[in-house]
């Protein structure tokens, strides 16, 4: 195991009051694994990535629970030992290159000054290192094209650029937030296989965070869905997919329109809109927009592999009759 | 009516002119965002519209609806010519083709409220006054999923998906025949997307619209058309009635862009054959020779740099631009 969350819980204190955006989430993440957060937007994905590198340290910020990396606790950690993990041990992609990239400065000095930043080496190897980098993530004439300024690359090679540039100290994690989410889907299926080989050459861990499902099975070992600022579900890839517990997981499924079933005459819908993280339910989260919500879910479900207070054998009969399983039956046209 | 197209699109052209100069402007090139496009709608029909970006597909859109002048070509809607006429001419016309935008958060007018917002078009075009405004605005909250009192708040007080809602309601306060939708789930999670993907099916039944659905997401068009047409550098490359398209593609991009969409299915994924294309979509500015997509074609020949294919019917009422379409079943 290489990095091991516990009770992680972010808040914002804000002029309506305190936002609880991450609460209570654990997770682990293994060695050489590919771990997906996916969650829709303000769930608190991005806030719990955020967080395991210490981005989220801000005045109005409380941050509670434990952040396990290499027999230390990051949440504990000053912002000077910080910058030792950050970037060299563990490192971040996000999703729009472009803000992520300095427009005034060519991608190869840029590249360069990171690997010089973190260690002594000379002018002349950091920019052969550079030039080896582009050349690792697909960008061709890499020796040329170390000279460009970002604007000068396309947004696929953007990307690249930016992984490069998180390789560039051979982390042990990479956090890529919606890494793909910005690009067109031919080029999202060069990036995520530069992903999966990084993954798999290097043994390279990776948490992606994502919205879509579809990049989720492409790529990902292991699964954490999010709701509402708390995991809802954690799961193998398989058991996300085929045998998934939590009602809003199934919600999730059922409402993808997908390519390769045949096409349904209404697409499955989660009624409703996700709690306000300002005033959150007392109990499971997602009861309200919930078809199978009983007494019992105004107390607030642990998690144990799902946060659902069903039974498990309600759980498969009801998946069937509303889950995107049944839906397949449900066939127009 | 009858057989009668609703919408007839022919040969439309958009080159935007590329200046260059310091004190005079001098056009040094075109970029061509729409090149040479046709297609037609009929009642009741939808159209989907899907590309990457910089394919034209938005300058398409807004071309249709005159937003910006054609540089050639023709529009036709319900048998009238569009392209050329003035502005107060176009009024009455426009009125029947609304338009519903991607971003919800852009496309309200955040200093007015919601019945404003959608009683202001019915003013306009003289379709209600007074008391008739307010109970129409009601009803149309009503019809999209939201509740009369809605009317007196401001866009800023809705989330995204029923910001979209007040957006459909918009479009749908004057009675439009078509409603051309660019991106209208794209910034939308996808359960609130199921959920405006519904509305948007449900209106279409019931009161007979007409849609030009533009978008990226290969799942969602496939789910909400009847037809589909698939477009690569300003240039459609090949368009099939929705099941054929997605089945049996004929264009080597249609087949590398249905492969390239993730499926939810983690054994599935592992087992289907990829086709992953290299490198990125040429400049709009001075597209490739011949064939626009020679250069990233897995299939391309000698012929396909200097002779530009034009769309065929290749199967029934299936038509794709391509010297070496794939998929074809062969003639017994």
């Amino acid at each position: 195991m290489i990095l091991s969350v516990r009770d992680l819980a972010v808040r914002f204190a804000t002029d309506g009051g305190v936002v609880r955006a991450v609460d209570g989430v654990s997770f682990d993440l293994d060695e050489g694994e590919i771990l997906a957060i996916v969650g829709e937007s303000g769930s608190g994905k991005s806030v719990t990535a955020q967080t395991l590198l210490g981005l989220t340290r801000a005045p109005n910020a409380t941050i509670t629970g434990s952040v396990e990396f290499d027999g230390q606790d990051l949440i504990e950690l000053d912002d000077e030992r910080f910058r030792e993990i950050r970037g060299k041990r563990i490192a971040m992609i996000f999703q729009d290159p472009m803000t992520s990239l300095n427009p005034v400065y060519r991608v190869g000095h840029q590249i360069v000054e990171m690997i010089r930043a973190h260690g002594k080496v000379s002018k002349k190897d950091a920019q052969d290192k550079a030039v080896e980098l582009l050349r690792s993530v697909g960008i061709p004439n890499p020796e040329r094209r170390v000279q460009d300024y970002p604007h000068e690359f396309s947004g696929g090679m953007r990307q690249r650029v930016m992984i490069a540039m998180a390789l560039a100290l051979d982390p042990d994690v990479l956090i890529a937030d919606e890494p793909t989410t910005a690009l067109d889907v031919t080029v999202q299926a060069q990036i995520l296989r530069l992903l999966d080989q990084l993954n798999r050459e290097r043994g390279l861990a990776v948490v992606l965070i994502t919205h879509d499902l579809g990049v989720v099975a492409e790529i990902a070992d292991r699964v954490a869905v999010m709701y509402a600022g708390q995991i809802v579900e954690d799961a193998t890839l398989e058991d996300i997919f085929y045998d998934p517990q939590h009602p809003y997981t199934w919600g999730l499924l059922g409402s993808l329109p997908r390519l390769d079933q045949p096409r349904p005459a209404r697409l499955a819908q989660i009624a409703g809109s996700p709690p306000s993280l300002l005033n959150p339910p007392a109990g499971c989260r997602f009861a309200a927009r919930c078809p199978h919500e009983f007494d019992k879910c105004s107390q607030p479900p642990p998690l144990d592999g799902d946060r659902c207070w069903l039974d498990p054998a309600d759980k498969r009969r009801l998946r069937d009759v509303d889950g995107h399983i049944g839906l397949r039956k449900d066939v127009a046209s | 009516m009858s057989g009668e197209p609703l919408l007839e699109v022919t040969d439309l052209v958009k080159h935007f002119p590329v200046k260059s100069g310091v004190i005079v402007d001098r056009v040094v090139a075109h970029v061509k965002a729409v090149d040479g496009v046709s297609l037609t709608i009929n009642e009741g029909e939808t159209l989907g519209l899907v590309g990457e970006s910089g394919c034209g597909k938005s300058t398409l859109s807004r071309t249709i609806l005159q937003l910006t002048t054609p540089t050639s070509g023709s529009v036709r809607f319900l048998g009238e010519e569009l392209v050329g006429r003035s502005r107060r001419s176009l009024r009455p016309i426009r009125r029947q083709m609304q338009m519903i935008f991607q971003d919800p958060y852009a496309s309200l007018n955040p200093r007015k409220r919601v019945g404003q917002i959608i009683g202001e078009p019915m003013e306009l075009h003289g379709l209600a006054t007074g008391r008739d405004v307010d109970r129409r605005v009601h009803e149309l909250l009503d019809r999209v999923g939201l509740s009369a009192e809605h009317a007196s708040r401001y866009p800023h007080e809705f989330s995204g998906g029923q910001r979209q809602r007040i957006g459909i309601a918009r479009a749908l306060a004057l009675e439009p025949k078509l409603i051309i939708a660019d991106e209208p789930v794209s910034a939308l999670d996808v359960s609130v997307q199921a959920q405006i993907v519904n509305l948007l099916k449900d209106l279409q039944s019931e009161l007979g619209l007409s849609y030009l659905f533009v978008a990226h997401d290969l799942g969602v068009v496939r789910h909400v058309s009847d037809r589909v047409a698939v477009m690569y550098l300003g240039r459609i490359v090949e368009s099939a009635p929705s099941a054929k398209l997605y089945d049996q593609p004929l264009h080597p991009y249609s087949t590398a862009l249905l492969s390239a969409v993730p499926i939810p299915d983690p054994k599935l994924n592992v087992a289907r054959e990829r086709l992953v294309l290299e490198g990125d979509v040429p400049s709009p500015i001075d597209p490739p020779s011949g064939c626009h997509f020679h250069t990233r074609c897995p299939w391309a020949t000698e012929v396909c740099t200097v002779d530009d294919p034009q769309l065929e019917e290749l199967e029934v009422a299936h038509v794709a631009a391509c010297h070496h379409p794939r998929n074809l079943v062969p003639q017994s």
